[in-house]
Formats: structure tokens, sequence, C-alpha cells
């Protein structure tokens, strides 16, 4: 399995964007970026996603679905924050409802920053995150086989 | 056996007339963006719907206390991604009533130029999510590929994709020199051609008819009590366009607003597709009426003082923007009242009684944007 390259599945979130960020993800995703050429896949579910990409900043409202989405991913998992919204609050930082960026709920690995993102940028971010899913996704694999491996002797220890 | 039998019809009857609650969103395929609908259904029919909104809610109107008057301008633009030129546009246009200056003859045709585009890549962006919401993806794609021509546009005229921030109390910052605006005249006569195509599509193919045309009747008189607005309102045969009120450089340009008369959904498709036409129609009107101008703002001095109203017709309908100063550089109020909210009452009308598969693509045909809604 360790050899095999993974094609994660993308998950998007809408935190408290303006909608720009938004359909630059769309865009993207869209024949005329085609992020899809890089082996991703846009999915609605979060149970078979891997790859979470949250635009906007955490507000009291969204606080805890985008902790839930995060908790639903199966594991090994890569979050990446799109625009200046998530990752720091960017111009409505100071406004009340907004706690700050996505970092406030989940850990980001990859910030792309831009307001609004470029599709250019969003691409490159998710071809960060594809590669860093994999290098988790090895650990994840290698993890699993030394617990087995450790499983498989612990019985004969005993005996 | 027989007893059996009654038992079983008669539980079937009972759960047939049982009503349920189903949440539609906050996060639902159709949708980019959060909007949470309870329907009450029965069988397949909804009786009811009941929204409730505030998942993107910022509180963007409070920074009008911590931004002045001029900075905030950036913050209006950001009220929404798509339609974000004409809420910058909105907010300086209420500014300078305020101050009631005259802002120079070649800003306001700039503004009405972007205010078009805006418009042109909004109603695009929506036929495709529209195509996406009846399952033709290709056509979805198609819809997009074509938006990105407007879109490159902008970028080329104003250095953004999606936020351009032109615009400037008193006027706009950046000019658009003679060969791009040639440019946007070629380009949007590409746009014109590949669009007739894809009207073909919209407007004849037999699945899209079949699945538009009767769904989410709404009457002029609804139109009138619910006080829905733009493509929603017109689509029913009201013709009620901001556009006309006069402000940019409309009343220069000769246009009449696009009215339908069914007040379905195939109806209001075909009002934003004719309406796309008609911003390629009043750009190159635009673009043909601009006088050559050294001055694009008008300076203006001390703080604003007063309060007005300004309506504006974004691309999804009437908003209305509202700015009180007290002369201080802080507005001491600063109010957007959006589109979307205002067709909500018209969407949860014609939820009633349709089938619980129409639902996603009839809360499309409003347009719905949620993240102006909620600000
Ligand atoms: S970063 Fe800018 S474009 Fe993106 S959601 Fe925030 S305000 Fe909108």
């Amino acid at each position: 399995m360790a050899n095999i390259k993974r094609s994660p599945w993308l998950l998007h979130y809408d935190g408290s964007s303006c909608n720009g960020c938004d359909i630059e993800v769309l865009a993207s995703l869209t024949p005329v970026y085609d992020a899809e050429r890089f082996g991703v896949m846009n999915t609605g579910d979060p149970l078979q996603a891997d790859i979470l990409l949250i635009t906007g900043g955490i507000n009291t409202q969204n606080r805890d679905v985008v902790k839930q989405l995060y908790k639903q991913m199966p594991r090994p998992k890569v979050v990446v924050a799109v625009g200046v919204c998530a990752c720091t609050g960017g111009v409505f930082k100071d406004c009340y409802n907004i706690l700050g960026g996505a970092d406030e709920v989940v850990p980001v690995d990859i910030y792309v920053p831009g307001c609004a993102a470029r599709p250019q940028a969003i691409i490159d971010g998710i071809i960060q995150a594809v590669e860093l899913f994999q290098q988790r996704s090895e650990e994840h694999d290698r993890l699993v086989r030394d617990m087995k491996a450790w499983g498989k002797r612990k019985p004969k220890a005993e005996s | 056996m027989d007893r059996e039998k009654t038992e079983r019809l008669e539980t079937n009857r009972s759960i047939e007339g049982k009503r349920s609650v189903i949440p539609f969103g906050p996060q639902h395929p159709v949708l980019p963006e959060p909007i949470h609908i309870d329907l009450v259904i029965e069988d397949e029919t909804v009786l009811e719907a009941i929204p409730s909104v505030g998942f993107i809610h910022r509180g963007l109107e409070s920074l009008a206390a911590k931004r002045d008057f001029n900075q905030l301008i950036y913050v209006a633009e950001r009220t929404c991604g798509i339609c974000s030129f004409q809420h910058g546009m909105g907010y300086a246009e209420a500014v300078e009533h305020v101050f009631g200056i005259e802002i120079p003859i070649r800003a306001r045709f700039l503004r009405t130029i972007w205010a078009e585009l805006g418009r042109m890549h909004s109603h695009l962006l929506w036929l495709g999510l529209l195509a996406d919401g009846f399952g033709y993806e290709n056509l979805f794609y198609q819809c997009w590929r074509i938006r990105e021509k407007v879109l490159d546009l902008q970028e080329a005229t104003t250095g953004g994709r999606l936020i351009f921030s032109v615009n400037c109390i008193g006027g706009v910052i950046k000019d658009i020199p003679e060969e791009l605006l040639k440019k946007i005249l070629a380009s949007i006569a590409e746009v014109e051609e590949e669009l007739k195509v894809l009207q073909k599509t919209f407007m004849e193919d037999y699945t899209v008819r079949s699945r538009l045309s009767g769904v989410g009747i709404l009457t002029r008189q609804q139109v009138h009590e619910l006080g829905c607005a733009g493509p929603v309102a017109r689509a029913s045969g009201v013709s009620c366009d901001m556009r006309i009120t006069g402000y940019g450089a409309y009343p220069e340009l000769d246009f009449e607003p696009v009215t339908a008369s069914e007040g379905d959904a195939y109806a209001r498709c075909d009002c934003r597709l004719r309406e796309v036409f008609q911003s390629i129609d009043l750009l190159r009107q635009a673009i043909g009426r601009m006088p050559a101008e050294k001055d694009l703002s008008t300076p203006v001095k001390g703080n604003p003082e007063g309060e007005y109203f300004m309506r504006v017709e974004q691309p999804r309908g009437e908003a209305v923007y509202y700015v009180k100063g007290t002369g201080k550089p802080m507005l001491e109020r600063f109010r957007i009242r959006t589109p979307t909210f205002a067709n909500l009452p018209g969407l949860c009308e014609m939820l009633k009684n349709t089938k619980l598969s129409d639902v996603g693509l009839l809360v499309l045909t409003i347009d719905p944007c949620v993240s102006c809604t909620e600000r």
C-alpha cells in the first residue's frame, strides 16, 4: 500500500466568507482551471473527504459545524484555509461575530492568501495539500503496519 | 388473515396522513452557501417552508463604527463577492449624496461598465448553477467557461477578478484605456455568440422545459404583496428595475426592463438569460457614448453629515443602502437591505405545494446570495 499514490477527496465548507473565495474555489474545480487533473475530487460528504477547504472566518454559529466536519473526516486529514478571512479573519476581524481564522477551531496545515484568493493560488494550495496527504497516509500506513505486527507478536510472547 | 390485512391497511393510512419535517441545508450540494430551510411535508408535497438564517452573519455593518467612511468602502465591497462592485458603488453613491457632490461623467460611465460586467458574470454563474441543479453538468461547465471571459475583462480593467476596489468616494480611481475598451467590445461579442448557442439549450431543450415550466409559480399579485425584487419580480410581469431611477450613467442609456409574464422557474431563467444580452447591449452603448475626460473623481472635504437612502439594481434585485453621518469620520449608521432578503418570503410562498424533488431547484431560482443577506 505504501507505494500507491492516493487520490484525495475535497470537501469545501463556506464558513462566513463573502462568497468571493467560495466561487473561486468552485472556479478552480471547473475545466478552465481544473484542479481535478491533480487527482483530487470534489465531494459533499465529510465521511469520505480527505482534504477540507475552509473559506471565510469562524463565527459563533458555525464554530461547532466546522469542528464537527473535521471530526467526521477519516484520518489522515489535511485542512486548507482559503483566503485571508479563513487565515486570520481578514477585513472582518474586528466584527463582533467573528472569532478569527479557521485555526481558532481546527488545526490548519496550509494557508492560501488572497482576497479573493486566485484560482492559481488555490490550486497551489491543493497541490501542497495532496503531497502532505500522501506523506501523512504513508505514516499512517506504517503506524497501522507496526501496530499489527506488534499485535501478532504479543500473544506469542505471552505463551 | 383478513384481520391482518385490514390492520396493515390502517397503519398505512395513518402513515400517509402524517406530516414530517425535513431539514434542507445548511450544507447542501445545490448551494455553495449555507442556508437552512425546514420543510413540512406530507407524502411528497411540501406544505410549508420555514427558513432560518444566520450561518454567515459577520456583523459587517458594525464596522461603520470602527472604520472611517473612506475605508468602509472596502468593507462594503466585501459584503458579497459576486456583486461586490455594485455594493461598493451603492455605498459610494449614498455617501456622495450626503456630501451633495456631482461625480465626473466619465466616472459615472466607468461605474456603469463595471456594474454591467458584474451583472453578466453573476447571471452566467447562476445559469451554470441552475444547469447543475437539473443535472446538466456539461452545460454548467460551458456557462462557467464563458463566464471566465468576463472575469478576464474585469481583471484586465481593474486588477481583481472578483473584488475590484476601484471605487472611491467621489468617483473611481482607475480609468479604462482605449485599447481595453476595444478588447471589451471584442470579448462581449464572443460571449454573445457563445451564449446564443447555450440559450437554445436552456429555452428549447425538452428536458429543461419540462423540469422548469409550471413549477414555483408566483403571480403578479403575490409578487406585489410579498415585495419580491429583481428578476423574480420581473419574471411575474412586474417591471421594477432600479436602474430606471437614474444613478450611474443609466439616464444616458436606452433600455427597457426585461420582463416575462408566466412567473414560473422557466420565466425566471428566461429573464436572466435575456438580461445578459441586455447587459451586452448596455455595455456597447456605454462604451460608445463615454466622453473623454481627465478627471475621474471629485475630491471631498470634511466629514459626511446627513443621511441618505440609495437604491441600486443588483443582479439579484433591488438593494438599499442607508448611511447616516454626524460630521465625524465614522458613520453613525450603515445599513444594507439586500435583494435575497426581499425574495425569501416569495421563496417560501412558491415552495408551498411543490414536490420535494423540486425544492433544490426552486431555491436556486431566486438566486439566493446568503452572504449578502446575513452580512
Ligand atoms: S478573503 Fe476576501 S474574498 Fe475571500 S471571503 Fe474573505 S473578504 Fe471574501
